[in-house]
């Protein structure tokens, strides 16, 4: 069982089966099963059932590759409330602009920097955009 | 000029924190150099030939004199006692320790300042007109909307990692000091036929290896979807911008790849389900921002009095009315001047200042204009408020510091990226190239009488130095290890831009004045009454300075 960070704590996965876009594309009941998204794929077909898929991942190949967090805001803009989890070669740097793009989990490829990685997880209190974490940009809560 | 609050002070001092963190993990071993190169280049530090470089942002290149006098400190503290303005209106740091970086952070927060995203695959600084607010043919002044996006762009969750940098710039005036043609996105302030503000934006603009002129994507954007429809835009290209190869990923290659029909239409299927959503500008906001760029205390004066005495002065000292006519311009309110700063003196590194001679500018901004400064793309500094009474101190203070050089516009104005003796980027020196052409150019009536007059010298390819819109190119490339310098020419910045076209084979360093002074000797025999350079060489095309360059000696 893998362990990762989930709504800012360490757990262990017991998470169910992932399929590949093609594999999920071709499951008769894909409503209900998890997904796994490479970079250049299109999430198109996920939109018609994003009140049901239980789990979406996204890969990150490298961590200068930037599409997965466009794909993270895009689920929850259009309203995705499920478990939203980074997977594959992202750094604890990144942390906190994932999780304000919409990932509430963080699967490392090396477990032992996951203490390390929640301590990311503070760097900022404060932000200037919306996020998923805050639907309001700063300038309409500005005091 | 905008001033922090406490969420804007907050975030730029959890950043140095964050920093601090990241250079120890990095320098402890626990971050390699693969991990740390974005993290570093996200907050202005490259690691150069000599040396790092600290890349400080001036967002759209405002200062105080606060903030001036600790960017002075900071360079004898921490470096060797000058920065240099880049082409990007930015400050740089040629010489600091990387693990002191933190500490000189810390310091520019402390006077609200930073370093971030002045460098990395992230929005870089957005840049705009350096006579904003002052300038007699703007219609609306830039700065409010540079701020609402700087906020907009700065730690943005989602465009941290994009295929390449990005360069946004911002105009509101009729003549585009702001170069947005040549921009990832150029913003120019229009209103409609109701009045009401709004943006025409231009996408896919830039120079590097495929210089392109940016295309209009939109010819109204009513303001309050200013974020919106960025984000959107941002989106595409993230999405779909090409990683395989870092010199076709800019969005200029998309833009082209994608055609401007698809991509507008691609930027307006991302842009549906987010405007009108909660990013849309408030009025509240954008009063908000407007009242920081407000018009300062100008005392009403009696001009035609005023002018009087201006012209008794120069009529007295004809160097003091020469650096009036090159160095000073026409401002908006009666009985001021805007005055250009040239640091171009013959001898030194273009857009290089010292420790001293910025705490001089920092005391006459205070005494003569508000206490502001303005950094420019042509690497000048500004003081944009000076009453035309106070122009004759003014200039005697600069003389003496040797900042009077009065040749603003002109042949040896050269905007020059560092180039090799620097940057580890660089095929070629730029600063020696500038300098003998500075040099061989001495006479001063020769180069007023040239005119108006661009050169622009990149060290390579990424063309810090702008080489492809100077009316006269340099471009310094590399030929089986040996520098070597292109010229290209007929390039512009304004709104009627071009790029430069190249004039032929290379030449060697120490032939470059000779070739400028062929180029100069041709304009100047073909040239008709109150040609510009450029005016002549778009009428005759680039085959008579070719000829002559080139020409067998006999």
């Amino acid at each position: 069982m893998p362990r990762i960070i989930k709504n800012g704590a360490i757990v262990e996965e017991h998470g169910p089966e992932v399929l590949d876009l093609e594999q999920w594309l071709q499951s008769e009941d894909r409503a209900r099963r998890a997904v796994v998204l490479e970079p250049g794929e299109t999430l198109a077909p996920l939109l018609e059932h994003i009140d049901d898929i239980p789990l979406v991942l996204v890969n990150f190949p490298t961590f200068m590759d930037g599409r997965g967090f466009s794909y993270a805001r895009e689920l929850r803009e259009r309203g995705y409330q499920g478990e939203l989890r980074a997977v594959g070669h992202f750094i604890r740097d990144q942390l906190t602009y994932l999780s304000r793009c919409g990932f509430d989990a963080f699967q490392f490829e090396d477990e032992s920097e996951l203490e390390d990685a929640l301590e990311s997880l503070g760097d900022f209190s404060e932000f200037y955009q919306a996020s998923a974490d805050q639907p309001q940009p700063l300038f309409r809560r500005r005091a | 000029m905008y001033v922090y609050d406490e969420y804007d002070q907050k975030i730029v001092d959890e950043r140095v924190a964050q920093y601090r963190d990241q250079t120890q993990r990095f320098l402890d071993g626990e971050l390699s150099e693969e991990q740390f190169l974005p993290l570093r280049l996200q907050n202005g530090l490259y690691v150069q030939r000599l040396a790092p470089m600290l890349r400080v942002a001036v967002p759209y290149g405002l200062m105080n004199t606060r903030q001036l006098r600790k960017i002075a400190q900071l360079s004898r503290d921490f470096d060797k006692g000058y920065v240099h303005i880049s082409t990007r209106q930015n400050i740089q740091f040629n010489w600091p320790q990387l693990g002191e970086v933190p500490d000189i952070l810390a310091e520019l927060a402390s006077v609200q300042m930073h370093a971030i995203q002045t460098s990395g695959n992230c929005i870089r600084n957005t840049t705009t007109d350096q006579f904003a607010g002052v300038a007699t043919d703007e219609l609306e002044d830039p700065r409010p909307w540079c701020e609402i996006i700087r906020q907009w762009s700065t730690l943005h969750p989602e465009f941290a990692f994009l295929p390449r940098k990005f360069k946004i710039a911002v105009c509101g005036s009729r003549q585009d000091r702001a170069a947005i043609h040549s921009h990832d996105i150029g913003v120019e302030v229009v209103h409609n036929a109701a009045g009401e503000t709004g943006f025409r934006v231009v996408v896919g603009g830039g120079l590097g290896r495929t210089p392109v002129i940016g295309v209009e994507i939109c010819d109204f954007l009513p303001a309050e979807h200013l974020l919106t429809y960025l984000e959107a835009i941002l989106r595409v290209y993230n999405q779909h911008g090409r990683r395989d190869n870092k010199y076709k990923a800019r969005i200029k290659i998309l833009v082209k790849a994608m055609g401007i029909e698809a991509f507008r239409e691609a930027v307006e299927h991302e842009w549906a389900p987010i405007k009108n959503g909660p990013s849309t500008l408030t009025g509240e906001e954008i009063e908000r921002a407007r009242s920081f760029f407000t018009a300062p205390d100008y005392a009403s004066l009696d001009a035609s009095a005023a002018q009087n005495t201006l012209q008794a002065q120069c009529q007295n000292d004809p160097i003091f009315a020469n650096w009036v006519k090159r160095n000073t311009r026409e401002h908006r309110v009666a009985g001021y001047r805007i005055v250009t700063i040239s640091l171009k003196a013959t001898g030194y590194a273009p857009g290089d200042v010292t420790d001293k001679q910025l705490e001089l500018v920092a005391d006459l901004a205070d005494r003569y204009s508000f206490g502001e400064i303005r950094t420019t793309h042509q690497q000048n500094l500004v003081l944009a408020d000076v009453e035309q009474a106070a122009l004759y101190e003014l200039w005697q203070s600069l003389q003496k510091a040797g900042l009077a050089t009065a040749n603003i516009g002109y042949l040896t104005d050269v905007i020059c990226c560092p180039g090799g003796d620097y940057c580890s980027l660089a095929n070629a020196k730029s600063i020696p190239v500038a300098e003998a052409i500075q040099a061989r150019f001495d006479d001063m009536d020769y180069v007023y009488d040239l005119g108006p007059l661009e050169l622009n010298i990149s060290g390579c390819m990424n063309a810090c130095g702008h080489h492809h819109i100077g009316h006269i190119g340099i471009l310094g490339v590399d030929k089986k290890g040996q520098e070597f310098y292109q010229v290209s020419l007929g390039g512009n910045q304004g709104k009627d831009t071009s790029i430069g076209k190249i004039l032929g084979p290379s030449f060697r360093q120490e032939d470059m004045p000779q070739v400028m002074d062929k180029l100069l000797t041709t304009y100047v025999e073909l040239r008709q009454a109150g040609e510009t350079f450029l005016d002549t060489y778009r009428r005759v095309g680039i085959d008579p300075f070719k000829e002559r360059v080139y020409a067998q000696d006999h």
